[in-house]
């Protein structure tokens, strides 16, 4: 099993025609991901060839791609300014779940975006995000395939290439995964820790989970929590950002500790003391989960 | 992106809130120049971006010009927190009958602007979040209809009793959070909103700090923008895309991903280095981007050792390769540079890098600690 995404998917992706959106259609297309459909605003009835091959209608509206191809899922490849209009309207299509991969944001067009959303009650996936991958299965963003393998650790972060550190780490010990989500690194998201951690808790597959969070805001705090309370399984976690200093921006707009709150010390601290394991380095995490699985 | 007060005040002032009049000074002529003009006691108040002025002598009160000028003089060219101040604000000094604090964020829990506001004005609000927090009335407003009218009320009349203060208060709620929605700020702060004795409510200090991604399409705010305020190498990093915060230590860090590049500070830290920097490259990997960045991580003289720790992605490592060995035609690197790839194309990003006479390896942690050897060792 796997949470949010597996191979009955079906994949509307926004923006089909960028880029980014291009490249990363063909490497979703690879990895067995059903893409059903592209949407560019004026470029509807024509077609998009991934490198394989494999033919891709293109529509004008995510509506029309919804209606004709029985899509149930999107990926938003389009640049900041439109994004959060592309989300809107992904929800108002009536998707289930809507993946959004952009960077940059505003974030009070985030804070309109993510009510639109509740209100339809749709799933968003961050933004700024690399995605979500269920090994074997299917992916959707941009985590590179080929570093996962399947089994059963479920790993949820808020970075992109240190998720990828972790899980080639993992792979390489030989322990697979059942989906590692990708929640992004903005203040405003539509899918937090916790609502992974309740997925993960209702996948029999799962049998440990790794949570990769970062300095900012009190969502691992928040998580450690709910994991006390609510979740019997093996957690290691990691902390990125012991060494930033306070009041700036790194490198994720979300990533910042504002005046004394939201240090990774603190978030280290609330991890132990709900009984999570942490791992120091990156490296650690692999023999923590280990530990996990045996008990 | 921080701004100044009087630039704060100026955003303030354009969304109708009652702001006294001010002039900035950049030399201690002219600020006396402005205490005349303006009459009476005035603050000479330091243009920085950091909290803390007062205490570090950066506020002083002056009655006549002469003394304008002499605080000035002083203020000008002293350091707080780092920052050289390079201009003053001049304004006339208020009679304050009571001071109070309002201001609107985007609050990350609630996923919305929030607004919090406390009869204790002047101080610290983190300060009395902690040791009075019932004196802090929040309110989330719903970013699809704004602030609504009996909310700003609701707002005002948590801080005053006088209806005249309440109606005041009230309205200026309201401009507050329409200068915090039309210039995409992530903060807008009125710390203290003071009443005179003749019962005028009035902004004094103003602090803002605005959304870097709302700029593309807010130019006048874009040019608030002050060059000279910040170190060249982080105007040098926003020009050539790059994530970059300058640190203390010693061992240079380049890294693809946000989470990564502090995963690598804290694990320099972990073998015992300190590191000088946080610098992601992003996600593509234009070998011009990894020029800029050893420019910038060479133009630090701390810097004794450079570490790479690249995840190729979407990253290419041929790239990152490519732009080593390019930096080091372009320009002259004196530290070591020691170097992780891994991930796509990492085999040919080896073959370049032999060819130019470097070696990279795989794993973070040799090369981590590897780096803090040689900038100890230097």
């Amino acid at each position: 099993m796997s949470i949010f995404i597996d191979a009955s998917t079906r994949l509307v992706v926004q923006g089909i025609t960028g880029r980014d959106g291009s490249f990363h259609t063909s490497q979703m297309i690879e990895y067995g991901t059903q893409v059903v459909a592209g949407v560019t605003p004026g470029k509807g009835g024509q077609t998009f060839e991934a490198e394989d091959g494999t033919l891709v209608p293109i529509f004008n509206t995510v509506d029309r791609a919804v209606r004709e191809t029985g899509a149930n899922a999107s990926v938003i490849y389009v640049p900041p300014a439109f994004a959060s209009g592309a989300i809107m309207e992904a929800a108002d299509a009536g998707v289930d779940l809507v993946v959004a991969i952009t960077e940059g944001i505003a974030v009070q067009d985030m804070t309109r975006a993510y009510a639109f959303v509740q209100d339809r009650g749709t799933r968003l996936l961050g933004p700024n995000c690399p995605g979500a991958i269920s090994p074997g299965k299917a992916k959707i963003g941009i985590i590179p395939g080929e570093i996962t393998t399947p089994g059963p650790v479920g790993v949820i972060s808020r970075s992109g290439t240190l998720t990828y550190e972790a899980v080639a780490q993992l792979t390489a010990a030989g322990i697979g995964q059942t989906t590692c989500v990708g929640i992004g690194g903005d203040p405003i998201i539509g899918t937090n820790f916790i609502d992974c951690l309740a997925a993960f808790k209702e996948d029999p597959d799962t049998e440990a989970i790794v949570v990769i969070g970062e300095i900012g805001g009190t969502d691992e705090q928040d998580a450690a929590r709910w994991i006390r309370e609510n979740l019997d399984l093996p957690v290691v976690g990691f902390i990125a950002g012991q060494t930033a200093p306070p009041g700036r921006t790194m490198g994720h707009a979300g990533a910042i500790i504002s005046g004394s709150a939201g240090t990774a010390e603190e978030k280290m601290r609330t991890f132990e003391e709900n009984g999570i394991a942490v791992a120091k380095r990156p490296v650690d995490i692999v023999s923590l989960v280990q530990n996990g699985l045996r008990t | 992106m921080d701004i100044h007060e009087y630039q704060a005040k100026e955003l303030f002032r354009a969304a109708g809130l009652p702001v006294p009049p001010d002039e900035v000074a950049t030399t201690a002529e002219e600020a006396e120049a402005i205490a005349r003009r303006l009459g009476g006691t005035v603050v000479v108040k330091a243009q920085v971006h950091t909290g803390g002025r007062g205490k570090a002598g950066g506020v002083k009160l002056a009655s006549t010009p002469a003394e304008a000028k002499e605080h000035a003089s002083r203020i000008l060219g002293m350091t707080i927190k780092d920052l050289t101040v390079q201009k003053v604000l001049v304004t006339p000094a208020e009679d304050i009958a009571n001071e109070a604090y309002v201001g609107v964020l985007i609050d990350r829990s609630s996923q919305a602007p929030m607004f919090m506001v406390s009869p204790e004005g002047g101080v610290d609000i983190e300060e009395v979040a902690e040791t009075n927090p019932e004196a802090i009335r929040k309110l989330r407003v719903d970013p699809r209809y704004g602030l609504l009218p009996h909310q700003a009320l609701w707002l005002a009349d948590f801080l005053y009793e006088d209806p005249s203060l309440v109606k005041q208060a009230s309205k200026m709620m309201t401009q507050l959070y329409q200068a915090f929605r039309s210039n995409g700020c992530s903060l807008a702060e009125i710390n203290p909103l003071i009443v005179t004795p003749g019962g005028e409510v009035k902004a004094i200090d103003a602090k803002v700090s605005i959304d870097e991604n709302e700029l593309h399409r807010l130019p006048a705010v874009e040019a608030y923008r002050d060059t000279d305020a910040e170190p060249w190498a982080e105007t040098r990093a926003r020009e050539a895309s790059l994530s970059f915060v300058k640190l203390e230590g010693d061992v240079g860090c380049c890294v693809n991903g946000a989470g990564l590049a502090m995963a690598t500070m804290d694990l320099v830290k972990y073998y015992g280095g300190e590191p000088a920097n946080f610098l992601d490259i992003g996600g593509s990997s234009n070998p011009d981007k990894v020029v800029a960045a050893l420019e910038i991580i060479t133009g630090d003289p701390n810097v004794k050792a450079i570490l790479f720790n690249i995840f190729g992605g979407i990253t290419r490592c041929d790239d990152v390769a490519n732009g080593i060995v390019e930096a080091t035609k372009r320009i002259d690197i004196k530290p070591p540079i020691v170097i992780r790839l891994t991930g796509t194309n990492d085999k040919e990003a080896l073959e370049i890098l032999e060819a130019a006479g470097f070696s990279a390896d795989t794993s973070m942690d040799r090369v981590v600690e590897r780096a803090v050897e040689l900038a100890a060792s230097a």
